[in-house]
């Protein structure tokens, strides 16, 4: 959870990513963002984040992002 | 048939009392059949093609759901016996097969639009390149007639075919179903491009008569009549007559051009889009909307956000990710971190797919260099943004304007004018003469002409721009009104005599405003010839 958080830190300093929950619902991180997001994600963590799963749902906060990570790493 | 014309208008009205009449179990196949009547009237042989699009669209996603079905049967009845790695290789096989169903039907359909749409400008091109060469050649030149709103059906029925692919839902079971979400005829001509699951939800429903819907419905086909009839067609002749005449037209005229061109492009796809959706809602369905006040944007990503939403919607999803975060992309971009650094390794995934989804865009609307270079300068325009965000922040934090009234209109004005601009691609016939408008603009200092009587020589009198100053800002009052909640329950709110007046002005003036003129012949909406 704290990698997450730091690696969305480094893309928006000025946000509360402990708190917030609607990342995507409020357009805090775009399109762009979310790729660099899952790029940084696959590397760090080793798992491929299929395109199926880029929904507000799993990216709308720090939190849920970690919970698609732990899925994935189940799954594969 | 055009929205409006008086022949759609008769079709509609007849399909309405039709509609709640029959019952309720038949009211999706009369909206079925009203659509293959509706297609049929652009020329009854393009419906193989809506047709082939719909049966190959159906047997694949059948196919696909049928595998997903075996699947889930096969691994719950030998959930006990089988390992983790034979589950994750028999679900690695089964999706395999449901890809190669994906791929058919995708190049099917997209070589469909791809031949009708793209092989007259492919095969010219080639041509030209010969004739350049001085090599001999016998290339034909092809123009195909497109069929009614290819590009929008096509794109939402492979977003179905794709969605059905990703398990975002099931699979429609029933062809004929199916076939009402492909060609349900208020959204076919120029979109939205809707979801499955969400048009679903109303589309197949029974529907009492709902008097509040309805009458909900009604206005938003008149607010449609009013943008379309009243702004877009009047401003017409006078964009016709600015880009037609670019020898002529040079310098402020082209402003001018572009700031019309907004407005009817504006009131064009808009008022299309109200018509459709308000065509559906008095059918008790509800379409996805389009627009969210888009000329209010504070920057050209924004604005992108707010215009043709649907279209946005589509590349975003079906494109621009799954190129963008493709096990290919991700590795090339791991590479380039390594050759030149994680500031262009990180960058290459999102260029490389927002390149790709503005081509396409750009060929999407037209298959011209007009549209291609149209595309690719948004693209620049976004990205060169996005590289200028930082330069931004740094201004924001040494000068606290960003919240400020007067700076939030100069990034509308600013969205607003660079987005003028980038649309006379649409108008000129090349993309050099455009070029040649653009740069007249800062060349041929003829600003003094524009008091001069020259705006009446354009094709409108001065009644005609009383008319459109009040209507375009009645349209502004109605976006400045929605934009805390939606004006149509703000003005049900309203006493009975204000409502009804509202309605009868809204009636009178399309009636007496509306550019109809002698012989009237209702133009096109812009977005149907894409």
């Amino acid at each position: 959870m704290d990698k997450i958080i730091e690696i969305l830190e480094r893309m928006h300093p000025e946000v509360d990513f402990n708190t917030c929950n609607t990342l995507i619902d409020d357009k805090i991180i775009d399109s762009f963002d979310i790729v660099t997001l899952i790029s940084e994600l696959s590397e760090e963590f080793d798992v491929t984040i299929p395109v199926e799963e880029i929904v507000p749902e799993n990216f709308n906060s720090a939190r849920a992002i970690h919970a698609l990570i732990e899925r994935l790493l189940e799954d594969e | 048939m055009l929205f409006t014309s008086y022949e759609f208008i008769m079709f509609a009205a007849i399909l309405f009392v039709l509609y709640y009449l029959v019952p309720k179990k038949f009211q999706w196949m009369l909206l079925l059949l009203a659509s293959y009547v509706f297609y049929s009237f652009a020329g009854i042989r393009y419906i193989a093609y809506i047709l082939a699009t719909t049966l190959s669209t159906w047997l694949a996603s059948r196919m696909i759901g049928k595998l997903k079905d075996t699947q889930a049967e096969y691994l719950e009845r030998n959930k006990e016996t089988l390992s983790r790695e034979e589950k994750k290789a028999y679900k690695e096989r089964t999706k395999k097969r449901q890809r190669l169903w994906l791929v058919l039907c995708m190049v099917f359909n997209f070589g469909i639009l791809a031949v009708l749409k793209y092989s007259g400008f492919v095969l010219q091109n080639v041509k030209s390149v010969f004739n350049v060469l001085s090599v001999k050649n016998n290339i034909p030149i092809l123009r195909f007639a497109l069929p009614l709103g290819i590009s929008f059906y096509t794109f939402q029925t492979m977003g179905y075919i794709i969605d059905v692919y990703r398990d975002k839902y099931p699979y429609e079971k029933n062809v004929f179903k199916l076939a009402l979400f492909i060609s349900f005829f208020p959204q076919l001509i120029q979109g939205p491009i809707s979801r499955f699951d969400d048009l679903k939800k109303t589309l197949f429903d029974e529907h009492s008569f709902d008097l509040k819907a309805i009458s909900f419905g009604f206005q938003r086909i008149l607010w449609g009549f009013f943008k379309k009839l009243v702004i877009a067609d009047r401003l017409l002749p006078a964009v016709n007559t600015i880009v037609r005449n670019p020898e002529e037209y040079q310098g402020v005229f082209v402003l001018v051009g572009m700031f019309f061109y907004a407005i009817q492009l504006y009131a064009d796809f808009t008022g299309g889009i109200d018509i459709a959706i308000g065509v559906a809602e008095i059918f008790g369905v509800r379409l996805t909307e389009n627009f969210e006040r888009p000329y209010f944007s504070k920057s050209i990503t924004e604005y992108w956000r707010r215009w043709h939403i649907t279209l946005g919607t589509w590349f975003r999803e079906y494109m621009f990710f799954p190129i963008s975060v493709s096990k290919s992309m991700l590795n090339l971009s791991k590479k380039c971190r390594k050759l030149f650094g994680d500031a262009i390794g990180k960058r290459i995934p999102v260029y490389i797919a927002t390149i790709v989804v503005w081509f396409t865009t750009g060929i999407w609307h037209g298959a011209a260099w007009n549209f291609v270079v149209w595309g690719l300068l948004n693209c620049l325009v976004i990205l060169v943004s996005q590289e200028c965000i930082p330069l931004y922040q740094r201004f924001h934090n040494r000068f606290n304007v960003q919240h400020t009234f007067w700076y939030r209109l100069f990034q509308v004005a600013r969205t607003f004018w660079l987005m003028s601009f980038l649309r006379t691609l649409d108008c000129y016939r090349d993309v050099p003469t455009t070029f040649r408008m653009y740069a007249s603009v800062f060349t041929k200092w003829n600003y003094g002409k524009l008091f001069g009587g020259e705006l009446l020589k354009l094709g409108l009198t001065v009644s005609d721009y009383i008319v459109l100053v009040l209507a375009v800002l009645l349209v502004l009052y109605v976006s400045l009104k929605s934009r805390s909640a939606s004006f149509r329950e703000q003005l049900a709110a309203k006493p009975f005599a204000v409502r009804y007046l509202s309605y009868f002005v809204l009636i009178v003036s399309i009636l007496v405003f509306g550019a109809y003129g002698v012989g009237y012949d209702a133009s096109q909406f812009i977005y149907s010839q894409f």
